[in-house]
């Protein structure tokens, strides 16, 4: 593989990888603490479904990177500016409703794009997105049914899940926005490119937040800078911190 | 080294391996789970693929290992595990014989229809869903509504 393509397809895993590893990470944080233990239960598994892909991801990036490091060295020993994920996944969990808001959209790109990529030109990426498929369809069953049995709930609950998605929508456009990289990827038909993406999003998230009785908000502006990596929250610093703290003070140290 | 002559052949390794319990469900062996894929000799070294039920599970390793110290036992010092993701595990893959020994076991079998048949105690098709996970990525928690016990119902996929 020439050097530039190998740049190209690291940085698209990436972006994949940092993507559920941040994620996944966040949805960790509720177990022990969600109100109900079948939903404890429900977002400890949701999580590490996402590590186990973040594993496939990263160690494959790892892998193409041909540096010598693995998916573990990727995850611990990067900082902030070197992670590529979306800002929507390094936002703070809020409530359980807007955890789970926040897990709907990303659990709807998630369900639109790993279909295609099962059938993408890299057999490895296919592979990967064949098993990721399975797990992500179950996801996203639990979260647009969540979405909307708390959106059309109670007047409290209702209430919480607009402001939810009033909070975080602005922050989804950031998984449509195409770069030169993505050119290059979906030239190579490794992926699709993010843009085409939109229809079936907006389609999909129309029929959910119309059954969950919740107005998505007509401004399209977008946050955008994680999987580009020009700038990220201040929120990705302080997950780092507690996710990478064992190997910063212990370099190196093994389970 | 294994000369080839006596070699153990791949129909007594897959006895083997069927002797091999599921570290979270032990009252199912790893081929009743449908996990391993092919086992092959390739020269003297004797390659078994298996394949992971969920990407994330805590027991893939721990699957690895085991596998790995039974083979040894049996005398096969030269092993080379192969991690295949593709074609994705499927619950069809489960042998029939799996299936009851999940039942008898207290876990619900899967089913194409996405949801236990009976309960595995009373054997009613009076259920709820309680939650879509459980306490192992493969298990979802339901109910019986007659017998009022709570179950593991083995997730299709």
């Amino acid at each position: 593989m020439a050097k530039q393509d190998r740049t190209t397809l690291t940085e698209f895993l990436l972006r994949m990888g940092d993507n559920t590893l941040i994620l996944g990470h966040r949805v960790s944080e509720w177990c022990g603490h969600a109100p109900v233990l079948e939903e404890d239960i429900a977002l400890a598994n949701t999580a590490l479904d996402l590590i186990g892909q973040t594993q496939l991801w990263l160690g494959y990036a790892a892998e193409v990177q041909g540096e010598g490091k693995t998916a573990d060295d990727l995850a611990f020993l990067r900082d902030a500016w070197d992670f590529r994920n979306v800002l929507l996944v390094e936002l703070p969990n809020g409530d359980f409703g807007q955890t789970l808001m926040r897990q709907f959209l990303f659990d709807a790109w998630s369900s639109i794009l790993m279909p295609r990529l099962a059938t993408s030109s890299d057999t490895r990426v296919a592979e990967i997105a064949e098993k990721a498929a399975k797990e992500i369809s179950y996801h996203v069953e639990r979260s647009a049914d969540t979405v909307v049995g708390l959106g059309d709930g109670t007047e409290e609950s209702h209430t919480r899940m607009q402001a939810a998605l009033d909070y975080l929508y602005p922050y989804v456009g950031e998984f449509f926005l195409s770069d030169a990289g993505d050119a290059a990827i979906a030239a190579a038909g490794i992926a699709p490119d993010p843009a085409s993406l939109r229809a079936e999003y907006d389609d999909f998230l129309d029929r959910v937040m119309a059954k969950a009785t919740l107005t998505l908000p007509e401004d399209r502006f977008t946050h955008h800078g994680g999987r580009n990596g020009e700038m990220h929250t201040e929120h990705l610093g302080h997950i780092l911190t507690q996710m990478q703290w064992l190997q910063r003070a212990y370099p190196g140290n093994t389970w | 080294m294994v000369a080839a002559m006596n070699r153990p052949s791949t129909d007594q390794v897959w006895e083997w391996l069927g002797e091999i319990p599921d570290p979270e469900i032990p009252a199912i062996s790893l081929t009743d789970l449908g996990i391993v894929r092919d086992v092959e000799w390739l020269g003297d070294t004797l390659t078994v693929t298996v394949t992971p039920t969920y990407s994330g599970c805590p027991a893939t390793s721990l699957i690895n290992m085991e596998i790995e110290t039974a083979l040894r036992s049996h005398g096969i010092d030269k092993l080379d595990l192969k991690r295949q993701l593709s074609p994705a595990w499927t619950t069809d893959w489960m042998s029939d014989e799996g299936r009851k020994k999940l039942e008898t076991y207290g876990i619900a079998p899967p089913q194409p229809a996405g949801g236990p048949k009976a309960c595995p105690r009373c054997g009613s098709d009076n259920l709820e869903r309680l939650s879509q996970f459980g306490s192992t990525p493969c298990k979802a928690q339901w109910r019986c509504r007659d017998c009022l016990e709570p179950f593991d119902y083995f997730k299709c996929i």
